[in-house]
């Protein structure tokens, strides 16, 4: 009787793991360094919990480690959609340290920051393949999008079956073109936006609503 | 198979053109580290056909791990875009049909620099280090 009811109860746990309506969907936010992710990732988290995410730089690689932020409930049209956010580190295939010298870094805070650089990319290769249920791929609109790592990180994205939606940033800025970008991906959405101004911020969370909810 | 020996003081660009068949058996990381010691010996390695997606997530992790300063700065890697044609659905994936491959260039990130990239043509500069 006892192994009955443990095998009922193991049963019931993994049905409702699998079934469960309540648990929110982890959302990674992807794309290049510089895209501009962590900006995003502020601007959602500041506008649905008062609290940030993570610091913003112009710095490429500023975000080194995934930082998730829980339980964000964005309300649209009368419901509240709860998603994780997964801030993660943009993807590249290769870091320099004598990059970031141009930043007026010493050389030894240089290699540091090339080091955790590296092991933030992996971290956020292995958070795409094992722990998101989504992916907003952020761009940044001022820059060709016909790269090498976007290519193969939306293929990547695309053979695991998970929801995309891209962004177009930076949208404030005078180079910026969107159509450029739909130009690259015309199999997915792509919605405008500048999350440091916030502007078209409304459409993006209708967007989360739609492909995340 | 018997490896060709290249002069010391050779003072050129090494490429290593891979078959499919070459390619064909490996395991995921036999495949990465076929192309990584290619890559950190200098050379520019080109696939015949080239890596599925699982396995080029994979190459990002294992170069990330093996970048060194002053040493190996990374790798610069080209294949042709997706097209809308090469789309394949689910189901042509769980019956394990991978998607068609392409061609594949990858070399050290301080060597090669990619000029121009569009659905049917990869420019790159190659130079010697």
């Amino acid at each position: 009787m006892g192994l009955l009811t443990g095998l009922k109860d193991s049963i019931s746990r993994a049905a409702s793991t699998l079934f469960s309506e309540e648990d929110p969907k982890r959302i990674g936010i992807y794309g290049p360094p510089n895209a501009g992710k962590t900006t995003l990732a502020n601007r959602i988290a500041r506008d649905w919990t008062g609290d940030a995410v993570g610091p913003e730089s112009h710095v490429p690689h500023e975000t080194r480690r995934a930082r998730r932020k829980e339980n964000v409930e964005i309300e649209r049209d009368g419901g509240t959609v709860t998603i994780d956010i997964v801030d993660t580190p943009g993807v590249t295939t290769k870091v320099d340290y004598t990059e970031f010298l141009e930043h007026d870094m010493e050389k030894d805070d240089a290699v540091r920051r090339s080091r955790e650089a590296t092991e933030g990319v992996a971290e956020a290769m292995h958070w795409l393949r094992e722990d998101v249920d989504g992916v907003v791929y952020v761009l940044d609109s001022t820059e060709d999008p016909f790269t090498q790592v976007n290519t193969m990180l939306i293929g990547i994205i695309e053979s695991q079956d998970l929801p995309v939606l891209i962004l177009a940033n930076k949208i404030d800025l005078e180079d910026s073109s969107v159509q450029r970008i739909r130009n690259a991906f015309p199999q997915h959405e792509t919605t405008e936006l500048s999350a440091l101004e916030g502007d078209n911020m409304d459409e993006v969370y209708d967007q989360i609503a739609e492909y995340f909810g | 198979m018997a490896e060709a020996k290249l002069p010391e003081d050779e003072d050129g660009v090494k490429i290593d053109l891979i078959s499919a068949e070459r390619m064909d058996g490996k395991t995921t990381m036999e495949k990465i580290r076929t192309i990584l010691d290619g890559v950190r010996d200098n050379k520019i390695v080109i696939l015949e056909a080239g890596l599925t997606p699982d396995e080029e997530s994979r190459l990002i992790e294992v170069t990330m791990a093996e970048i060194s300063p002053d040493e190996f700065t990374g790798l610069e890697i080209e294949t042709y875009p997706k097209s809308q044609a090469d789309d394949s659905s689910l189901l042509g994936r769980l019956m394990g049909k991978e998607e068609t491959k392409k061609l594949t260039v990858i070399g050290p990130a301080n060597q090669i620099e990619t000029l121009h990239k569009d659905e049917t043509l990869i420019s790159a500069l190659v130079s010697r280090k």
